[in-house]
């Protein structure tokens, strides 16, 4: 195997073949490492909704199955600009790599929008656990009041989780449209591209699975 | 080692109105009174749309066998973390102790 002098070409590596598999084995690894936090939240779900049914179905039909499904869009469309943007990486094209991460951008700016409306509207319907919560309304329905802020509690910590995490990836999109807008991006150097856009279709597919889970539980409204 | 092939953008197109679709599915069947089957359809159906994000738009498809081995281990674990706690959970059974 020569040694290729290519400037994209870390010392360490035998060729770009190489490097490419071993940063995108590394973000896979990460990846894992993420559906193991993911994935031990979803088991605490899984448990206490085996355990409180009713309190998990009566919660879920708080939340706005509207919004929630036009984020799932939202976020869905821009797992399509982001897989559109390492395309562009793969052809070089610094141009297209940074329009359509910049409607990522856009997509997940108003994805963390229309969550922030959401939270805001749970606070004042007092559906937030703690001190403000509204004990009296679920006691009415039949429903233990402890197990339906245990609901709002797992709901607001996935989905605060999942916000955080789609905070960090944008910050990171920034950082690469700023890139793109320098031209730094070709066809041999694109790995900051596509490893950001597998952290963030990661992040479409935890939300892939919150959606139904917290939104759609609840008797047909 | 293989070199990624360029996916053309109407692939990328096909799979996003694909999850589109199922997405719209998924919302129409929550409606629909399926009893006790309503979080497995609901799940499947989650577990369909986040395998055509992976093959897709991660490019699972064109990848090498370590990345797969890594993937395929992740889920591994899961199924044993959910297994193994929800086995627990299920198969309790209220114990009378006598004089309470």
């Amino acid at each position: 195997m020569s040694v290729e002098h290519h400037s994209a070409l870390a010392h360490q590596f035998d060729s770009l073949e190489q490097q490419h598999a071993a940063t995108s084995l590394g973000m896979w690894l990460f990846l894992a490492s993420e559906v193991l936090i993911f994935g031990a939240l979803f088991l605490g779900y899984s448990i206490y909704y085996y355990l409180y049914p009713d309190a998990w179905a009566a919660g879920s039909a708080h939340l706005n199955a509207w919004l929630g499904g036009l984020n799932t869009a939202i976020l869905l469309g821009s797992s399509l600009t982001v897989a559109l943007a390492v395309r562009a990486g793969q052809l070089g094209d610094n141009r297209q790599i940074f329009l359509y991460l910049v409607v990522t951008v856009l997509l997940g700016i108003a994805f963390l929008g229309i969550k922030a409306v959401e939270w805001t509207h749970d606070y004042h319907e007092r559906l937030v656990p703690g001190p403000h919560f509204d004990a009296l309304r679920w006691r009415e329905a039949g429903i233990s009041p402890q197990h339906a802020q245990l609901f709002f509690a797992v709901y607001f910590s996935m989905t605060g989780l999942h916000a955080l995490h789609m905070i960090g990836g944008l910050a990171v999109i920034v950082w690469l449209i700023v890139l793109a807008w320098q031209q730094r991006f070709s066809a041999d150097y694109n790995s900051p591209v596509e490893l950001t856009g597998l952290y963030w279709h990661f992040v479409d597919i935890v939300w892939i699975f919150l959606f139904p889970l917290f939104y759609l539980i609840g008797h047909s409204h | 080692m293989k070199t990624q092939s360029i996916t053309s953008p109407r692939v990328y197109l096909i799979i996003f109105a694909a999850l589109l679709v199922l997405t719209v599915i998924t919302v129409a069947a929550s409606r629909v009174d399926l009893g006790v089957w309503h979080i497995p359809v609901a799940l499947s159906i989650a577990v369909c749309k986040a395998t055509l994000v992976g093959l897709f738009f991660m490019h699972l498809l064109d990848s090498d066998k370590l990345t797969w081995v890594v993937v395929v281990g992740s889920l591994l674990w899961l199924v044993i973390l959910f297994v193994l706690t929800l086995s627990d959970y299920l198969s309790r059974v209220p114990i009378r102790i006598s004089g309470s």
